[in-house]
């Protein structure tokens, strides 16, 4: 795990959204004493240009990385890239354009 | 409020704003140089709407005087080295700058309390800001001494008779006020500094 405690404070990651309705983003992350302060900076430097409408605060600890699955049986139907698609897509494009015909 | 007033007030902005520039690249800390240069910049932004209300031109109102003619208070004409004065003038001058728009905000000129409502709104976030190193920093000796210091130039930003809720909002007993009206030696040297660029321009330059 990277460092969590920067030199002066917490490190808090910073979500912004950049228009109402949209999914936050992380944008990057500020180094501050406690929450107030974060978020003090973070509005200066995730929002005084006007760039975010809404932020979310993140003390990084409060994160649960999550980052292997194992996969040792190959089961590749599980998975997005499991099938090709492509060739059943033009068979099937096929098929449609022979019925149209007739 | 008379045009010598807000004048005073517009003076104290761009004064206040242009010193706070000042730490920018130099603050104690990255994110805080963003914010305080930000919050800096604000200020002079409050400094132009208002000599707006008062000129046509508000550049001349804001460079074009002398020295002598200015209407700041002398704490924001303090060139202060450290942080734990720059910290403690931030808060004291937000304290009694919300005391100030408070008061403007009920001004009988539409114009005048429309403005003062629409600075109080982005103030609101500088006092947040201001708050929350006064509470971190209150028990610090350094800050304590500051704000003891510069409480006579923090009395001298209202007039006589707004001074009694910033005693109470501060929680120092009332001394002797330095008065606007009377410069610091700082603001001389910060005047240079600060119209050197328009003085300097050729006649008829644009910007």
């Amino acid at each position: 795990m990277g460092a969590r405690r920067g030199a002066s404070g917490l490190i808090y990651e910073v979500f912004r959204q950049e228009r109402r309705g949209q999914p936050f983003e992380h944008a990057g992350s500020v180094e501050a004493p406690d929450a107030d302060f974060a978020e003090a900076w973070a509005r200066e430097q995730y929002g005084r240009r006007g760039e975010s409408v809404a932020l979310w605060l993140v003390p990084r600890d409060a994160i649960r990385d999550v980052e292997d699955w194992a996969d040792e049986f190959d089961l590749k139907y599980r998975r997005v890239d499991g099938y090709s698609i492509k060739a059943r897509l033009k068979e099937a494009r096929e098929r449609a354009g022979a019925a149209g015909d007739r | 409020m008379n045009e010598q007033a807000l004048l005073g007030i517009a003076d104290d902005e761009l004064i206040v704003g242009w010193r706070d520039s000042e730490w920018t690249g130099i603050a104690p800390m990255l994110e805080e140089d963003v914010a305080f240069s930000s919050i800096a910049q604000n200020e002079i932004g409050h400094a132009r709407a208002v000599y707006s209300l008062l000129s046509e031109d508000p550049d001349a109102l804001a460079f074009d005087r002398t020295p002598e003619e200015y209407r700041s208070a002398p704490l924001v004409e303090l060139r202060l080295l450290d942080w734990a004065h720059t910290i403690a003038r931030r808060w004291l001058y937000e304290v009694a700058d919300e005391i100030r728009l408070t008061a403007l905000k009920d001004d009988p000129d539409p114009a005048v309390a429309g403005l003062a409502g629409k600075i109080d709104r982005e103030e609101a976030y500088h006092r947040m800001h201001a708050e929350m190193w006064h509470d971190r920093l209150h028990d610090e000796p350094r800050f304590q001494t500051a704000v003891e210091e510069l409480w006579p130039y923090a009395l001298g930003v209202l007039p006589a008779e707004a001074r009694g809720e910033l005693v109470e909002r501060v929680g120092l007993t009332e001394v002797e006020a330095v008065e606007r009206g009377k410069h610091t030696d700082a603001l001389a040297p910060l005047w240079e500094e600060m119209t050197m660029v328009r003085r300097s321009a050729p006649a008829g330059a644009q910007w």
